[in-house]
């Protein structure tokens, strides 16, 4: 599917505050106090770029964190607060030149019209590094900060009553990354055309209207953003069960799942190929990440005794949809060796604790993975697409106009 | 006694879409690369100015049912352009324009309290509204909102904006790495409002920003929008850019202050204008009768007569007579998507007017749209228009001006060399920036220091 030697793996970091332990803040590395500042950011992404990785991504949300799943916690003791993730991606894109920038949007309460044509823009200000994350929300409080719609109160994500609603917000967001992809290609690539003698300066037949209806919303196009300079930015979803695996499917170029070891990883991916040969995209090139905390140091002992203090610090152990891995780079190494040998191409790695965790895999993992020949030693593309061994598409509409 | 001069304040606009942008200059270069975005803004910082300003519509200008091809098309999406100039500038002020009918308080008040933080206090709001549903036909609202509930849902969508901007205090903050503490309490950013467009509670999760609140601009020159901007903007991006005009409006709306508790310099009255600039008068009269029919082709000329024919009158000759007849007066408006068709309110009176001048001065239907279309405003070699700006400003014709090059990305290049140092010399625009935020460059205070005056008096 690539250009990537197949025995080469990806590596991605996701960031979220100080990193994903809800003690991570306390650590003396951790910068709480910069957090709300463009200098934290890009501190952070510059040390994911040394290290070679194919991208970030960075959370996001339409309320405070919490520590519940649907409701506002009152917590004072964790990191409360944040930044817009397409703006700090934003941000830090003129500062680096080689990583991809992935932010988290939420596409249940914004505009698929003013989301697409913001990572066009990001795509324009990193030169093809763009991509996004989607997300949805059930969460009653988010739903009341816009006061658009009320969304029904589920009892938790995998309880069967939630099927129903979470599906439908899940249907919504498919039909979202179609307009977002829609409105990618809704203009044709050389459709500037600056011609003097006719004094045009688009040639209006390579715009096109997307002319999108669905049962959320309906929007004509085209966008007011040329065509991204990597034609579509990447699309990824964290995916934990059948709807979402189907979002991944049949809209996505990654997806992140949490299988929490070899066999489940195996039934993971096998899951998502069905899925996209039922959508009838067999023939498109689908990454599917592990996600993975990682509390990493070169002796096993300390990462162990990191995680206690932490979570002594928490008052209680951290849990997480993903797998917790404890240990030494060449133990993950070895870890993440296996899980790439069962079908998964490449990893979503989240830093227990930013500050530490992160330069431990760029100056620890990293290299333990080239000296196994199993990771890039010098960025090989120019694009976040290119970084994924993804082509730049055809545009949909361009073949209508022949 | 003499009144002491007053500092001027200068802004740059990036080149619109609109024929003012000459897109078929050698020189001119693309608009929707960053590159040409970077070089805009370094220009604009060079010479000290206050901030940039970019324009936004959200849907693409049709007319006679088709994509308008003629003026330059295409931009980037307002809020992330600025937080990536924000890494290439230091000191220069952020101005987006956003609409308030297709967009959401909340969305639209965490994205200008990120660009504040991502800035260091540097972002600027231009508020706008539009009703059409035309627009609407990209948004999920669709185009719901009757003409004269535009200005009320705009006050409410800033009113409510604020409230999220106040709902944090800046003390929240103490992450106490020792005690474990992160916030000082669990409410912060706690906000309800319930009003006529907005029914919203819950907790905004942006902690104040450096500046507190985006500084905010109005563009409206309706008494509605008067009296919008006299009670809750900052600045105004006006249109009128001449000396009496000028006067006139910056005497109507500085008057409208007072009741509202404002003081005159608590509102900066800031034109749009648009400059030829070259070493000698002389030339510079040349420059801007070229550029005027460099930015008025045939092509462009048909079209801007169709705003008021309100016909398709594709198969006139540009170099030939107006039509004879009369102008379409239905409902349905052959241009959609632009603001200024509104302009020709009489098109019957108009027509009549037009083929008279045409056939006075024995002009062509181009000849007439060049003509009778916006001349540069400031015309002249550097001194000239340092001059002319200077002597608006100083008679309370305007605070500043925000001007509008017309080559991408190098139209302000000559005026940053050349027009800047001549400001300077007079004491009149500042050599160096004072303070980090856009409220310092532009003498605002900030929100929470107007608050306690207010309280105080």
């Amino acid at each position: 599917m690539s250009s990537t030697p197949a025995s080469h793996l990806h590596l991605a970091v996701a960031l979220d505050g100080t990193g994903w332990h809800p003690a991570s803040w306390r650590e003396p590395v951790a910068r709480p106090r910069d957090l709300f500042t463009a200098g934290y950011w890009a501190d952070l992404v510059t040390e994911a770029e040394r290290g070679l990785l194919d991208f970030v991504t960075i959370e996001d949300g339409l309320g405070l964190q919490s520590s519940h799943f649907l409701d506002p916690d009152e917590r004072t003791d964790q990191v409360r607060g944040r930044l817009d993730a397409v703006l700090i991606a934003s941000r830090v894109a003129p500062l680096t030149r080689h990583i991809g920038l992935v932010p988290t949007v939420v596409a249940t309460h914004t505009e698929p019209f003013h989301i697409s044509k913001a990572i066009a823009t990001l795509d324009y200000v990193s030169a093809g590094r763009a991509g996004l994350r989607v997300q949805i929300t059930a969460r009653p409080n988010e739903a009341a900060h816009f006061g658009r719609r009320s969304v029904p109160r589920i009892e938790a994500y995998d309880h069967p009553d939630t099927w129903e609603p979470v599906a439908d917000l899940f249907d919504e967001a498919a039909d979202y990354v179609e307009v977002v992809r829609r409105l990618w290609d809704s203009w044709e690539d050389d459709a500037e055309i600056r011609d003097a003698a006719t004094g045009r300066f688009i040639d209006r037949d390579k715009l096109h209207h997307i002319d999108f209806e669905g049962r959320h919303f309906s929007v004509t196009g085209p966008s007011i953003t040329p065509r991204p300079p990597q034609g579509q930015p990447i699309v990824s979803a964290l995916a934990h069960g059948t709807v979402p695996y189907r979002l991944v499917a049949r809209a996505a170029d990654i997806g992140y799942v949490t299988p929490h070891d070899a066999d489940e990883a195996r039934a993971v991916v096998a899951r998502i190929r069905a899925e996209q040969n039922a959508a009838g995209r067999a023939a498109d090139p689908l990454h599917v990440f592990g996600d993975l905390v990682v509390f990493l140091d070169d002796d096993p002992a300390a990462a162990t005794a990191r995680r206690e203090r932490l979570d002594a610090l928490a008052g209680q152990p951290y849990t997480s949809d993903a797998r917790i891995f404890t240990g030494t780079p060449a133990q993950l190494a070895d870890l993440l060796h296996e899980l790439h040998s069962v079908g998964l191409t490449g990893f979503r790695l989240r830093p227990a604790v930013a500050g530490h965790d992160l330069p431990a895999i760029t100056r620890g993992l990293v290299p333990e993975l080239q000296r196994r020949g199993a990771f890039r030693r010098a960025y090989e593309a120019g694009t976040l697409r290119g970084l994924l061994g993804l082509a730049r598409p055809a545009n949909r509409y361009a073949a209508t106009t022949v | 006694m003499t009144k002491p001069l007053k500092q001027i304040h200068l802004a740059a606009h990036f080149p619109g879409v609109n024929n003012t942008t000459v897109w078929s200059d050698p020189k001119a270069g693309s608009h929707i690369e960053f590159s040409s975005f970077v070089h805009f803004a370094q220009t604009a910082e060079r010479a000290k100015f206050d901030f940039l300003f970019l324009a936004e519509g959200l849907r693409l200008r049709e007319q006679g049912g088709k994509i308008y091809d003629l003026d330059v098309v295409g931009r980037p999406d307002t809020f992330t352009v600025l937080a990536a100039l924000a890494a290439v500038t230091e000191h220069l002020g952020l101005t987006g324009t956003i609409n308030s009918t297709f967009n959401e308080p909340y969305e639209v008040a965490r994205q200008f309290a990120s660009l504040d933080h991502l800035s260091g206090g540097r972002s600027a709001w231009n508020v706008v509204t539009s009703w059409d549903a035309f627009t609407g036909e990209n948004f999920r609202r669709g185009g719901f909102l009757p003409q004269e509930e535009r200005y009320s849902r705009a006050k409410e969508f800033l009113a409510t904006a604020n409230e999220l901007f106040d709902s944090w205090h800046g003390d929240e903050i103490l992450a106490d790495q020792e005690t474990g503490t992160f916030l000082r309490h669990a409410k912060a950013g706690a906000f309800v409002h319930t009003g006529q467009h907005f029914d919203i509670h819950g907790q905004f999760n942006v902690p104040r920003s450096p500046q507190g609140r985006p500084v905010i601009f109005q563009a409206g020159d309706s008494e509605e929008g008067r009296e919008f901007a006299a009670s809750e903007a900052d600045a105004i991006f006006s249109r009128h850019a001449t000396l009496e005009a000028g006067q006139a409006f910056y005497t109507d709306v500085k008057n409208r202050l007072a009741k509202y508790g404002r003081r005159q310099d608590q509102l900066l009255i800031l034109p749009a204008a648009s400059f030829a600039l070259a070493d000698t008068d002389a030339e510079a009269e040349e420059l801007a009768k070229l550029v005027r029919r460099r930015q008025v082709s045939g092509a462009t000329a048909l079209k801007h007569l169709e705003f008021v024919w309100n016909r398709d009158l594709s198969s006139y000759d540009p170099d030939g007579p107006l039509p004879d007849i009369d102008p379409d007066v239905s409902d349905h408006h052959i241009s959609q998507g632009r603001a200024q068709v509104r302009m020709y309110r009489d098109p019957l009176a108009t027509a009549r007017e037009w083929r008279e001048l045409a056939e006075a001065n024995n002009w062509s239907i181009r000849d007439l749209v060049i003509n009778t279309g916006n001349r540069q405003n400031f015309v002249g070699s550097p001194a000239t228009i340092a001059k002319t700006i200077n002597d608006h400003v100083q008679a309370d014709a305007s605070d500043g001006f925000i001007l509008v090059p017309h080559i991408t990305p190098t139209g302000l290049d000559d005026f940053a060399d050349k027009v800047v140092p001549l400001l300077q010399e007079q004491g009149v625009f500042r050599t160096d920036y004072e303070g980090p935020t856009l409220r310092h460059h532009l003498g605002l205070a900030h929100p929470d220091e107007a608050s306690e005056k207010r309280a105080a008096s």
